[in-house]
């Protein structure tokens, strides 16, 4: 469990991080709250050069209102999105899910930007965002530019984000009077702290799926029965399509897709209320 | 007032919470200056032949001082556990084949830790892979041989040469049978292994270890490296958990001794987690057939219990804890006829040695789902068959049929405090209830029924007490302790007879040249041999000074007593007389006695468990709702530990039932070799437990004390596997493996759904 030799730079900014890792490329790696990268290292799994630990930049380090979304910097902890007030009245949803991942050490070093860069479709962040409709911004010494998290996974840990871009904020639209249809996060587990078998995030009308693919999934079938005015019933029986998902110790497949059935009915109730 | 019994505040406490404690691998020990590190080269196939190895890289790395092969070693293989098939010999490193994932093939000693793993990952190895054995039915057939020159994949046999019993089941109204699995499991201690080695110029060898057991650690390393017990001195600092699987040395402890002498400077080495999960010992592993017979009055008549258990790749004391399950299998019943016989077969895994029960827990389980299965069929509720058929209290001392001589037990009162305190009638009222209604969340009440063994093995242990002039008092044991608060439990029995306070009491233990004699922690024996042997020290010790005060205070030995609020030797009803302490009788003369307690035979607690499950029928997920213990250990002398030990071995016993499986595939690779994939449970998949008390007595020591240290991982774990069952028994669900995961309990109500249709 002790990884390969590495450098290590703590940048004082962002565009210092930037600037080390358009010189460095893909030999150099960043660090936030190390929960993800930390065991493949020390596992070997992954043996980067150079370390870049952005785990200290403050000025990645806010949730705020702008204009009509909340915009959260992508080093917030999962602890602080859990506690925000900010999100606790425009973006419920996120402070739900966040309360679900890990345990409390976890959630005062993970950082949101981290799991969402990560990109493993087991995480419960990604399919909250995507049910949000959120944006991804992503930074390099070429620019700036946002990226829809709808078109931001390629794959299991992957995404378009280049080799040079950082993620440095999460863009999701503020609910406030809007949120007509509710939201809710159903996450099964066989343990409190585990990643999800199957998790369902509802927010809306739509609906994000956690492990029920090689990224985080919408439950298209469902939502478009919905906006067709279909029964929470008969629009959770959908939400399966389209899906691909794996096998492991925990669940097989066709379980998974029992799950996300149960679960999209029971998160789009809570959602309503009922 | 007497100490016994009470509430005391363990005194181990204080240094764990705020220094902390120091392990293996915290030792600042002068002796290990300059130690270099060890780091090993594991398999990464579970069965292979070894083509080629290439070490010349790995030596020209940085801080690399010397690499090893087997062939570099002078050591012959070794039968690691004399009770099993000699010709089954683990290479201390492999040379011709690997036989699971995780075997040493190289080892690398490097001047600095970290260097270690660089080094390592530069050796060579070539190989020529085999198929592996996992299954224990394909391992029986002996179609792949995992030691090809022993002919048999059978490490052990108990009782498989006796021709079953044909008219077993003669008479019985009803016979019904399954196969049911008791899984592997790791023990997970949250300190890892770790061993360090130094020579004297003496000749003599100093092993620091984590371990439960110093003096057998010691007997071990010396057989198997060939040496004289005497040159070898084992020392053990605090221990981290062990639950078994810490029982004597591992041969990695021995490996660092031989290469600290090779490399003539000291060597040090601390496992890391995923060396842990499939490096240390694991445990259970059994494939059980069980048949059971009877009368649908619920009278059972007869039982049998075939047993397929797994040893892993090298035989270990898993070999042999199948016959502790043939021993027990009877559990608490009255059964006139019983048929048991388990065969032991080497797979390409991980060794199988003792875990939390050792035997025992497998025993329960077997019994207590045919009790189930038996129930079922009769149509008679669980509870009920347990009570009308288990022994009845005027027949103690009560040799079962599995051979052994139960020395106490009221099991049907067990039983029924467990029911009362769980509102067993309300809760089957509710159950009722609820599928009455159709909840969504159904109602499983499980009860289980148990006896073990405790102290059974090695009956005997030693003490030694002093009384320092100082007023200080030194107690040696040969028990070893790792958690479970020997250093306060063994100061109260001390206290109780010289009336020293406890913090002024000192117990010593796991170093073999100051304890030459001793058996260790294990099989819940410490306070029945150990704790009694120093109650006995203590009064030999007060005897003594009676002797001596005797001349002193110019009285009659028959008319002194202790003064237990001065520690002091008095003249009976003679206030104002002349006395002495014990520790102005040490100053004049040391004030010591060794002593040796031996019970000559185990004893057997006894116990009755009630789970309450909650399954989500929706989605197979269980959650226990309450789990009522009583646990009859006898006389408690500390209940705060006591309690403790049946919160610890409660939590295992659970999470054996809903979560916890060591999984391979195929090809052997682990499948749940880290923290993220095997499923021990934290206190949030736990509810509070309701302890019930009950203590019986045993006769075969003068305080009464039984074990307790395994009884939570006994009682609970048929119980809420019971109650996941009881569940869903009216879909006509009769049996789920354990781990009952969700997977698996949706599985089942899938089925029953078919079946139903």
């Amino acid at each position: 469990m002790i990884p390969v030799g590495f450098d290590y730079a703590r940048p004082d900014s962002v565009d210092a991080a930037l600037a080390l890792i358009a010189e460095h490329g893909e030999d150099a790696t960043i660090l936030a709250g190390g929960h993800s990268l930390l065991p493949v290292m020390k596992l070997r799994l992954a043996a980067p050069e150079l370390v870049i630990d952005i785990g200290r930049l403050t000025e990645l380090n806010y949730i705020r209102v702008d204009g009509d979304d909340v915009a959260i910097g992508a080093g917030s902890r999962h602890r602080e999105v859990e506690v925000s007030e900010v999100l606790a009245t425009e973006v419920p949803l996120l402070p739900a899910v966040a309360r679900t991942v890990g345990d409390p050490q976890v959630r005062h070093r993970g950082t949101i930007g981290g799991s969402l860069a990560h990109a493993d479709p087991a995480s419960d962040l990604p399919a909250a965002v995507l049910a949000l409709n959120g944006m991804v911004v992503l930074r390099s010494p070429r620019g700036e530019r946002s990226v829809p998290i709808t078109q931001f996974y390629t794959g299991v840990f992957s995404t378009v984000k280049e080799p040079d871009e950082l993620i440095v904020e999460i863009r999701v639209p503020r609910a406030g009077a809007q949120l007509s249809q509710g939201w809710a996060f159903e996450k099964f587990t066989r343990r409190a702290n585990d990643w999800a078998i199957v998790g369902v995030a509802v927010v809306d009308g739509r609906v994000g799926l956690v492990n029920m693919g090689s990224t985080p999934l919408r439950a298209s079938a469902t939502e478009a029965a919905l906006a067709d005015g279909a029964s929470i019933e008969d629009a959770a029986a959908l939400a399966d399509q389209a899906t691909d998902p794996p096998a492991d110790t925990a669940a097989t497949p066709q379980y998974r897709r029992h799950l996300a059935k149960v679960l999209t009915r029971r998160a789009l109730q809570t959602a309503s209320g009922g | 007032m007497s100490i016994l019994g009470t509430r005391v505040v363990r005194t181990e406490d204080p240094v764990f919470l705020t220094r902390g404690a120091t392990y293996t691998d915290d030792l600042t020990d002068e002796r290990l200056t300059g130690a270099l590190h060890l780091t090993l080269v594991r398999s990464p196939l579970a069965h292979a032949r070894i083509t080629a190895i290439d070490v010349e890289a790995a030596r020209q790395a940085p801080g690399v001082v010397a690499v090893y092969t087997g062939a570099d070693l002078g050591l012959d293989p070794v039968v690691l556990f004399p009770g099993a098939n000699k010709g089954m010999k683990r290479p201390w490193l492999a040379t011709e084949k690997v036989r699971f994932v995780g075997e040493p093939v190289a080892a690398v000693l490097t001047e600095e830790l970290y260097q270690g793993p660089d080094a390592a990952e530069l050796v060579e190895i070539d190989y020529d892979p085999l198929p592996a054995v996992i299954d224990l039915r394909a391992a029986a057939t002996d179609e792949v041989l995992l030691f090809e020159d022993v002919g048999t994949n059978t490490a052990a046999g108990h009782g498989v040469d006796d021709e079953p019993a044909a008219d077993l089941f003669d008479g019985c109204e009803v016979v019904v049978g399954h196969e049911i699995v008791n899984q592997r499991l790791a023990a997970a201690p949250l300190e890892t292994r770790a061993a360090a080695a130094v020579w004297g110029s003496d000749g003599r060898v100093t092993v620091f270890c984590s371990n439960q057991n110093a003096q057998g650690a010691r007997d071990e390393i010396a057989r198997w490296l060939g040496l004289d017990r005497d040159r070898v001195h084992v020392i053990l600092p605090d221990v981290g958990g062990g639950f078994g699987a810490k029982i004597g040395a591992d041969p990695e402890f021995a490996l660092v001794a031989h290469l600290a002498k090779l490399s003539d400077r000291p060597v040090r080495w601390s496992e890391s987690r995923s060396e842990n999960m499939t490096g240390m010992l694991q445990g259970r592993a059994q494939r059980q057939t069980i048949t059971i017979g009877g009368g649908r009055d619920g009278r059972v008549k007869a039982y049998r219990l075939d047993i397929l258990a797994d040893a892993g790749a090298y035989p270990r004391l898993g070999a042999f804890l199948p016959q502790f399950t043939r021993m027990m299998a009877p559990g608490t019943y009255d059964i006139e006829r019983l048929d048991t016989r388990a065969r032991v077969v080497v797979t390409n895994t991980t060794s199988i040695g003792a875990y939390r029960g050792a035997g025992r827990p497998e025993a329960t389980a077997a019994i207590e789902r045919a009790m189930d299965l038996f129930a079922a069929e009769i149509g008679m509720d669980p509870a009920e068959v347990r009570k009308c058929n288990v022994i009845a209290p005027d027949k103690f001392p009560f040799t079962s049929k599995g051979g052994v001589e139960y020395d106490s037990g009221e099991y049907a009162k067990a039983i029924d405090k467990a029911l009362e305190a769980a509102g067993y009638a309300q809760l089957r009222a509710e159950q009722a209830a609820r599928r009455e209604r159709g909840d969504a969340k159904l109602l499983g009440l499980g009860v289980s029924s148990y006896v073990e063994i405790t102290g059974g093995g090695a009956y005997a242990e030693n003490a030694s007490v002093e009384v320092h002039p100082d007023g200080t008092v030194t107690v040696l044991t040969g028990t070893s302790p790792h958690g479970q608060g020997h250093a306060t439990a063994w100061a109260m029995l001390a206290s109780e007879h010289l009336g020293v306070p406890i913090e002024k009491i000192t117990v010593r233990h796991g170093d073999t040249d100051l304890i030459p004699r001793g058996s260790g922690t294990m099989g819940s024996r410490s306070l029945q041999t150990g704790g009694v042997a120093v109650y006995q020290a203590a009064g030999e010790l007060v005897e003594l000074a009676k002797q001596r005060a005797a001349e002193l205070l110019e009285a009659n030995v028959d008319d002194l007593e202790v003064d237990k609020e001065r520690a002091a030797i008095v003249v009976r009803g003679a206030p104002g007389a002349k006395s002495v302490t014990f520790a102005q009788l040490a100053e004049q003369e040391r004030l010591q006695v060794d002593t040796v307690w031996d019970g000559q035979k185990p004893s057997f607690p006894f116990g009755a468990h009630v789970a309450v499950v909650e399954v989500d029928r929706e989605t197979g997920k269980v959650t226990v709702e309450r789990l009522v213990a009583v646990d009859d250990a006898g006389p408690v002398l500390n209940p705060l530990l006591f309690d403790g030990q049946r919160h610890g071995g409660i939590a295992q016993g659970i999470s054996q039932a809903l979560l916890e499986e060591v999984v391979y595939d195929s090809e052997g690779q682990p499948l749940t070799a880290t923290f993220a994939d095997y499923g021990f449970p934290s206190a949030a998949e736990l509810p509070s437990f309701d302890l019930v008390d009950m203590q019986t007595p045993t006769p075969i020591n003068p305080l009464g004390y039984k074990g307790v240290g395994e009884a939570g991982t006994i009682g609970s774990t048929p119980a809420v596997q019971s109650a996941v069952v009881d569940a869903l028994a009216h879909l006509g669900v009769r049996h789920i493996d354990m781990p009952t995961t969700p997977l698996r309990v949706w599985e089942a109500i899938q089925t029953a759904a078919k079946g139903a249709e």
